[in-house]
């Protein structure tokens, strides 16, 4: 993985001790809160509920084991011994302190992490393929890039106080795991007939009130334009993009009410009159870069490991685990190992101090040193020797991180909602692990198959749940919690919005009601079909009239 | 209020031309885009200085072909979280080539300064009465930079290439 | 329908009531009820005061009800930050006491 040098660390330190000082300045009233906020913003500092949240950035999801280690002690000493992952592959912290904030970032920069911009009208931290590096489909490693955007969006002198905040997703495989056509700017890496590398350029997808798919404005965009192409994207959008209402001031809607075309059109202008300066990437500096995520030293192994057979005959528990935990590495003798932070009936994605630092343990027992956040609230660990499975999968177990429900109904994605956040029309977390506990049992989860379930507790949809194949949205009816069902939707390649099945149900409406679209799929597949592809088939109907044939749970 | 330039607090030889006010024969002059489009001989036929003020609405489309004109252009900023400006600076400096005095007016706060130095930006009004410590802690706090810019600053790239 | 001034202090974030006498606690049994328009408008003044003055942040008026002898926000955002998160019972303001 990347590794800051001397520019990289001075950086971050300089920029935590700005932060110290700013922190000074707003204790002692010298700056009021309306001037304090978006500073404190700006360093992923938010005021929550409960208390302060921080959020810190994980680079495109990487994480090294003396990171996570850190993040362990943060969450002891600094919060209530735990952390939260989120659908940004980031970590937050839930009850911080203002007066601790700036040890917190010194702390985080001497493990070369920080919280720069993780918040505020700028561009966030770039997310990725949590398999960057290891997917067998893969065509080209994205974090390379991702890190190129990191650096280059750092601080960055014209883009840090856009109209609102700006969200750029990498995949380099063919398999869309970083959800590149729901983002402000989306980057799939693929190849040209001469073999190349470079960029389909995808603009204006977005989530929140109004869902948008992004529309493609380049094919081809060769890897050493990357900057000058994105720079170009985000003048425009910063100069046209809407200032006078806050739900109409993402990229989406500019491209929207511009059109495709005309959008397209404004941005290769700006950029015919930057593409050849500066921003154009040296080849030997994506080299210099790509190093860095250079694979590790994978030893000679062979693919086919007899004793794993074995035990998996032996131990359901672990075949089951194996079946939906782990995936296929590019490289013979590893696997991809999926650590499920979503235990039946846990919140997901809440990570505990010693888990942490269990986790960190196994990553450098087993897989380099080296783990990733993913979007659905996981870690993995990228690079695990087959015949070191059996061995981490008893670990796992033994700290609750082996639950057998990667991809399925009850590995649900869940903002924090009314829980913790300050925005929030309803709980999530709740009805997450009402839904966790209703459908526990493992043998009818497997038999139910692929199924993305995503919650958000409010419009603003950090749950993502307009592309959960099964998706709800916490609203408030006079004081009431009502959960809003949506079908259809998808994040990967094939990415579709969800549509709204009818009207919301009670907080236990909505678990009986998930288990009826359960039931209704169940009744009506056929061979090999997954939820989404049944859903697609049949269209939306025939779970509307199971689903309010009685009068249940309205 | 007080005004920087070149890293010291400066007296401001400049004047802005009030609302319908008559244009004064003499004395550096800044005005804005619509006096500049009603007067524009008049201005012209002066002896002295021109400058012209830009509102963040007011792309730099709108003065390109007239830049030769003005040895000062200031563009407001009408908020903390108005970031049009910075687009408008860089476009001067960077691509049409402007050399004058590029001023920054309007919600100019401290934590905002070092970005629009990096920007374009030479000169500041700035309202806070500590408007020159504001400007040295500003400079001195961030010092690695990963964007070329019209500043010249090397980058982290650069000194890494060495 | 009684109110109480909430708020999250500064330095730390934790949630704080207004007191009888102008100081703030943590806990909403200690609070400092309004009963009628005019008291809850002096107090809404002590909030902005103090917020002017670094101590909190965020100073709201809410609207409160008795239940069973004990003082509960009406809305539920209100009462989480009263108690701490639901999904966690062993954290937060509902576990110290
Ligand atoms: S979706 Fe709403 S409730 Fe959930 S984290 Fe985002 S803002 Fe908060």
């Amino acid at each position: 993985m990347y590794r800051y040098d001397e520019f990289d660390s001075d950086f971050v330190l300089q920029r935590a001790r700005q932060f110290r000082r700013q922190t000074e300045r707003r204790l002692t009233g010298e700056l009021s809160e309306e001037q304090f906020k978006p500073l404190r913003l700006m360093n992923g500092l938010y005021l929550q509920l409960h208390a302060y949240m921080l959020r810190i950035n994980v680079p495109y999801g990487c994480l090294s084991s003396r990171q996570l280690r850190k993040l362990a002690h943060i969450a002891r000493v600094y919060d209530k011994g735990y952390g939260h992952l989120t659908t940004r592959q980031n970590v937050q912290f839930n009850w911080i302190k203002l007066e601790d904030t700036p040890a917190i970032l010194e702390q985080l920069a001497s493990v070369e992490m920080h919280c720069i911009q993780s918040s505020g009208n700028c561009i966030r931290n770039t997310t990725s393929d949590p398999y960057a590096g290891a997917a067998a489909e893969e065509i080209h490693d994205p974090r390379l890039y991702c890190e190129l955007i990191r650096q280059w969006s750092s601080l960055h002198p014209e883009f840090s106080f856009l109209p609102r905040k700006f969200k750029i997703a990498v995949t380099g495989s063919p398999r869309d795991r970083a959800a590149v056509k729901v983002h402000d700017i989306g980057l799939r890496l693929h190849r040209n007939p001469a073999g190349e590398a470079g960029f389909e350029v995808i603009v204006g997808g977005g989530l929140g009130r109004t869902p948008f798919i992004g529309k493609t404005v380049r094919d081809f965009l060769p890897v050493q334009q990357l900057l000058s192409y994105l720079e170009a994207i985000l003048r425009v959008y910063n100069q046209l993009g809407r200032r006078d209402n806050k739900y109409k001031a993402r990229i989406k809607v500019l491209v929207h009410e511009m059109g495709t075309e005309a959008f397209q059109k404004c941005v290769e202008e700006q950029w015919e009159q930057i593409r050849e300066g500066g921003l154009t990437l040296p080849q030997e500096e994506i080299d210099r870069i790509g190093a860095y995520f250079a694979p590790p030293a994978y030893e000679d192994l062979s693919d086919s490991v007899p004793a794993l057979e074995t035990t998996r005959r032996e131990e359901p528990a672990f075949d089951a685990w194996l079946q939906n935990n782990v995936v296929e590495h590019k490289q013979a003798g590893y696997a991809i190992v999926n650590v499920s932070v979503k235990a039946v009936g846990a919140a997901p994605g809440d990570i505990s101090a010693d888990q942490m630092e269990a986790v960190a343990e196994l990553a450098d027992r087993f897989s380099f040193g080296e783990l990733r956040v993913t979007h659905s609230q996981n870690l993995v660990l990228c690079d695990v020797r087959k015949t070191d499975l059996e061995a981490l999968w008893r670990r796992l177990a033994a700290i609750g991180l082996a639950t057998p429900n990667v991809g399925l109904l009850t590995d649900s994605i869940c903002c924090p909602g009314l829980d913790y956040c300050s925005l929030a029309s309803a709980r999530s977390i709740p009805v997450a692990q009402s839904i966790s506990e209703r459908f526990a049992d493992p043998g009818r989860l497997r038999d139910i198959g692929e199924l993305q379930l995503k919650m958000s507790g409010c419009i603003n949809a950090c749950g993502h749940h307009h592309v959960g194949h099964i998706g709800i949205l916490g609203a408030d009816k006079k004081g009431e919690e009502l959960y809003q069902l949506t079908l259809g939707g998808s994040a990967d390649e094939n990415t579709a919005i969800g549509k709204i099945i009818g009207p919301g149900f009670d907080a236990e409406g909505i678990v009986d009601a998930i288990e009826n679209v359960v039931e209704t799929y169940l009744s009506l597949r056929q061979d090999g079909e997954r939820f989404i592809d049944t859903y697609q088939r049949v269209g939306r109907d025939p779970f509307k009239e199971n689903l309010y044939a009685s009068d249940q749970g309205r | 209020m007080p005004l920087i330039k070149g890293g010291e607090r400066v007296d401001d030889p400049w004047i802005s031309l009030a609302e319908g006010a008559e244009i004064p024969p003499h004395g550096p002059l800044i005005v804005s885009l619509q006096q500049w489009r009603d007067q524009r001989a008049a201005l012209l036929a002066r002896a002295d200085t021109l400058g012209i003020r830009l509102a963040s609405d007011q792309p730099t489309s709108e003065i390109a072909d007239d830049l030769s004109h003005f040895e000062l252009v200031a563009l407001e900023f009408p908020s903390f979280g108005d970031g049009r400006p910075y687009s408008h600076a860089r476009i001067l400096r960077e691509i049409l080539g402007f050399e004058g005095e590029l001023r920054a007016v309007g919600d100019v706060l401290l934590e905002q300064l070092h970005f629009m130095h990096r920007a374009g930006f030479d000169a500041f009004v700035v309202s806070s009465e500590t408007a020159l410590e504001d400007w040295r802690i500003a400079e001195s706090e961030i010092r690695v930079w990963y964007q070329p810019t019209a500043d010249g600053r090397p980058t982290a790239m650069m000194l890494r290439r060495g | 329908m009684p109110w109480v001034v909430i708020a999250n202090r500064l330095r730390d974030g934790i949630v704080v009531f207004l007191a009888p006498g102008g100081g703030w606690v943590e806990q909403i049994a200690g609070s400092r009820l309004a009963g009628n328009e005019r008291e809850a408008e002096e107090m809404v003044a002590l909030g902005q005061q103090a917020e002017a003055d670094q101590e909190v942040v965020a100073p709201d008026l809410i609207a409160v009800e008795e239940r069973a002898g004990v003082i509960v926000p009406t809305k539920r955002r209100e009462a989480i930050r009263a108690t701490g998160p639901s999904v966690r019972t062993d954290l937060g303001k509902q576990a110290e006491d």
